[in-house]
């Protein structure tokens, strides 16, 4: 991103809080009863007014500092897919996967300092000072991790979307537990969710991986 | 006659390959639609109906348009247009960042009439109810069938068993949700990377709407997250991305929220029979009298298979269509097979019963299929089935175990529409080419398995080109399970071809005929003199500045169609949580040629799985007091995970050297063999899906009542 495009973007930022406000005490036109208003100018305000407060912050992604400009409400998740650094280069983690916006799945699974954690639910500025994972950051260069050559061995992959964060939480649970029983090797991965039914085939990748280990 | 040859003779079909994409999904590389980045990419979002059904009196998209990062909003329901079904499309916006599109759509000011609704079927048929549609009642015409004469049928009946079965909607749950990225390099010129099922069906879509040849679109979809049917066309949102970025003249990325792909992205439909069997004395079943219905939201097509699998020769069934105000249903994974049966196969264990009959026996005197009559052998033999119960519900301990079968059947013959190239460099690099798609079941690698097969390479020596209509090469939609059955022949043929035209360059040096050579391990050699042999470079050297380019033709001789499955399930059930754990289901799938064994499992414990979410987990849930969805997410709409899977005994029993498609027969025969097995460790039965604690619970208590009272 250009000079010019950041300052405007900032310059937005600004107006744009001030746009809310002013239109935060607008009425709202008569209607036709029984009604309902979809549009919800109170909660927009509310989290627009809010979300907008931005601070430049650095992340330590994959070894690899990012510096990078942020608003309250954004998720790391966020950052790593759709993020812009300040050089104006694209983050364009994309491995990590947006999938239930809710905690309820793990697609976005990374490691934080070595703990699995759900990107999506964690706020960029609190991942400022920890060493993140992604998914990409898991091999040695051209060197599978031997989850990921588990992986592709056992066919633990369909249409593969749910993969990158089934990756980091077996690596995760291995290095906490490198030799886990079926029962552990459930629970260690009951955080992520597969649609295309991988499972069996993941449970023995792990334990390929786990011998490997 | 065109042959895959005999099973001795393959290096390479019928084994157990790795996917060629398998490194790029598990280091994050693979990307998806939903991953691609575009300079000067906008987010849209669309407003959705929160309300089942509404007349639209005013949109007013002002205060959206200001919003400062906001590049266009765009209305999609006009005015005096009626909302039918929560989630349906109102307006969209594109924006600099997904924040500030989400921020936008809050300023989005509706005013809406709210309109009687109804949500669930029973609403739907209730006297006085609301009739939803204009032009049509809630309930349809209904489709009726007639077979032999059902009374005498029933006359002759030694038993009779009338229940009433049920299944809920389900809904697909693709983990990528639907969406697009839509870029127009100039005014006549449109690229889309679209998550969908069918490249071809979603390039002429756009094009008809967007007034294009269908040349000048291209559309992408080098990887996609799972679509299991409800992925073919644009869709609102497709034609939305393409219209939004038309506006702005930037890409715009658009993928539907979790919630809206609950919502409006396709289900299931429901299914309820009332049904009424007799059979005879010596076990056969004689007469079969149904009417049911389903809904498939506020369109139809909610149709199922009854009776499935086992001969009848008295049939007579009427079915109907229900209207609610929910979203419409699409096609998932084999189209009304696994409610058929659950239903059929719950009804053949009552009957047995009654007739005092082992319920596999019962089977083994109706089931016409040759290939099933094996499978039961087969597959009771590995769960061990004489450990079933003789009488449901007779062991002891507070976790009881039982055991069933269900059966299925599919179609997955493939069909014309098929055009690939491929092509062999002088540099001795080999690349396949066709407009089909993968969506996860490895077909990208089966191409590679073909043509490898033939020169005599490794899989990872052949660049497989799918997933874009760019090349122009067209190839039909991935559904019905045909994606292989009809991709496989053509590309078969067409490495057949191009082979035949580098053995003519090769015939000279090794001073041989044409039909004396033969590809090795990486060589071309002579068969009746192996002395004489060239590497693979060695004849691809020959070409110089050519190379070879060859189509193929789909070869009917090359598949079949039709499959048969069965599977067996054992089950623990816990009398005090009511919880079903599934300890093992065996599966036995007629696959026919299965061109990679290792995919082809993997598909069956995906369809094993997804039968078992079914049976056991998911439901979509209706408010019928605010018609919106009660578990519109992934907390409370329930799929499988970790803990709910069984061990999966697939057995790929491959009775042909032809190829099938096996994407969806295996999700049939699930459920009946669940449910079988639940009844019979618990002696009680569950009619009405999915098979979740209180509704064990419940049946316990009842069967407790029952006895305490008759006794
Ligand atoms: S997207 Fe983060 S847990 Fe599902
Ligand atoms: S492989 Fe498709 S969701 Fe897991």
């Amino acid at each position: 991103m250009s000079e010019k495009d950041k300052e405007q973007k900032q310059g937005k930022n600004i107006s744009r809080r001030s746009f809310i406000k002013g239109v935060g005490t607008g009425t709202v036109a008569a209607t036709v009863a029984p009604a309902i208003l979809v549009g919800d100018e109170k909660a927009a305000e509310a989290q627009t007014d809010e979300a907008v407060a931005s601070a430049k912050i650095q992340l330590n992604i994959n070894e690899e500092v990012t510096e990078i400009e942020v608003e309250a409400r954004t998720t790391l998740l966020s950052v790593l897919r759709d993020g812009i650094d300040t050089t104006g280069n694209n983050v364009d983690l994309t491995g990590a996967k947006l999938i239930c916006d809710k905690g309820e799945c793990g697609g976005c699974t990374v490691l934080v300092d070595g703990k699995p954690v759900y990107a999506c639910m964690m706020l960029a500025m609190d991942a400022q000072g920890k060493q993140i994972t992604t998914v990409e950051g898991i091999a040695n260069g051209d060197d599978l991790h031997p989850v990921q050559e588990a992986f592709i061995k056992h066919d633990a992959l369909m249409c593969g979307f749910c993969t990158p964060g089934f990756v980091v939480s077996s690596v995760a649970l291995l290095n906490e537990n490198n030799k886990p029983t079926i029962a552990e090797i459930k629970e260690g991965l009951s955080g992520n969710t597969c649609r295309c039914g991988t499972y069996p085939f993941i449970f023995d990748a792990v334990e390929t991986a786990s011998q490997e280990m | 006659m065109a042959s895959w040859g005999e099973a001795s003779q393959s290096r390479l079909i019928g084994k157990r390959i790795t996917r060629l994409s398998g490194k790029d999904k598990v280091t994050g590389k693979a990307k998806y639609t939903y991953d691609i980045n575009r300079p000067g990419m906008l987010y849209a979002r669309i407003l959705r109906s929160d309300v089942a059904h509404a007349n639209v009196i005013d949109i007013d998209l002002s205060r959206a348009e200001e919003l400062p990062g906001v590049k266009a909003v765009l209305p999609i329901i006009e005015v005096g247009k009626k909302l039918r079904y929560q989630g349906q499309e109102i307006a969209a916006v594109a924006a600099e960042t997904d924040d500030i599109a989400k921020d936008a759509l809050r300023l989005i000011f509706v005013d809406l009439e709210e309109l009687p609704f109804v949500v669930t079927e029973e609403d739907a048929l209730a006297e006085g109810a609301p009739q939803i549609r204009d032009w049509v009642g809630n309930k349809s015409n209904p489709g009726t069938n007639e077979k032999g004469e059902v009374e005498i049928g029933f006359n002759e009946a030694a038993v009779t068993v009338e229940a009433k079965y049920h299944t809920p909607v389900q809904t697909h749950v693709c983990l990528e949700t639907h969406g697009n990225v839509a870029e127009w390099t100039d005014d006549q010129n449109l690229t889309v990377w679209a998550s969908t099922q069918a490249v071809f069906g979603v390039r002429d879509d756009l094009a008809g709407r967007f007034e294009l040849p269908a040349n000048q679109v291209r559309v992408i979809t080098e990887h996609m997250g799972g679509g299991f049917g409800s992925k073919f066309g644009a869709g609102v949102e497709g034609r939305t991305a393409v219209q939004l970025a038309k506006i702005t003249g930037q890409p715009v990325k658009l993928m539907l929220t979790r919630r809206a792909e609950h919502l409006v992205a396709g289900n299931r439909p429901s299914m309820t029979q009332h049904v009424k069997a007799g059979a005879s004395r010596d076990g056969r079943l004689i007469a079969y009298d149904m009417r049911g219905y389903g809904t498939g939201g506020i369109s139809s097509g909610a149709g199922f298979q009854a009776p499935y699998v086992y001969s009848v020769d008295n049939i007579r069934t009427e079915r109907f269509n229900v209207t609610i105000n929910a979203g419409n249903q699409r096609a998932m994974r084999a189209p009304g097979h696994p409610q058929g049966a659950f239903a059929m196969d719950s009804l053949m264990d009552e009957l047995a019963e009654k007739l005092g009959m082992n319920p596999l026996e019962f089977r083994r005197i109706n089931d016409p299929s040759e290939v099933r009559q094996a499978q039961y052998t087969l597959g009771a033999q590995e769960i061990g089935w004489h450990r079933r119960n003789t009488i449901p519900g007779s062991g002891t301990g507070v976790k009881k175990h039982g055991i069933g079968v269900g059966s299925g059947l599919w179609g997955g013959g493939g069909g014309r529409g098929t055009q690939a190239r491929v092509t062999i460099n002088a540099d001795g690099t080999v690349e396949a080419v066709t407009g089909t798609q993968d969506i996860g079941t490895g077909i990208r690698t089966a191409i590679a398995i073909i043509v490898a097969e033939e020169f005599g390479l490794t899989p990872t020596d052949i660049a497989v080109k799918v997933g874009d209509s760019g090349p122009g090469l067209r190839s039909g939609g991935s559904g019905g399970s045909q994606t292989t059955a009809s991709v496989a022949p053509v590309i078969k043929t067409a490495a057949e071809a191009a082979i035949q035209k580098l053995f003519e360059h090769v015939a000279p040096l090794l001073q041989a005929p044409v039909d004396d050579l033969r590809v090795g391990n990486g060589t071309i050699y002579v068969a009746s003199d192996r002395t004489k042999t060239v590497t693979w470079h060695q004849a691809t050297g020959l070409l110089g500045m050519e190379s070879i380019s060859e189509g193929g033709n789909w070869d009917q001789e090359l598949r079949q169609h039709g499959v048969a499955g069965t599977q067996f399930a054992e089950v623990e059930v816990d009398t005090e949580t009511g919880n079903v754990q599934v300890i093992k289901i065996v599966a036995v799938q007629d696959c026919g040629l299965a061109i990679n064994r290792l995919t082809t499992e993997s598909q069956i414990n995906g369809g094993v799985i997804m039968g078992l979410g079914q049976t056991l987990l998911e439901e979509r849930i209706m408010d019928p007091l605010t018609g919106r969805m009660l578990n519109a997410n992934l907390e409370d709409y329930k799929v499988p995970g970790t803990y709910e899977i069984p061990e999966i005994k697939s057995i790929v029993f491959d009775t042909h050297r032809k190829v099938t498609g096996v994407g969806e027969p295996p999700c049939i025969p699930t459920l009946g063999a669940i449910a079988n097995a639940v009844y019979n460790a618990i002696g009680v039965r569950i009619r009405e899906l999915p098979i979740t604690p209180d509704k064990v619970l419940t049946a316990l208590a009842q069967k407790k009542h029952k006895e305490v009272s008759n006794g």
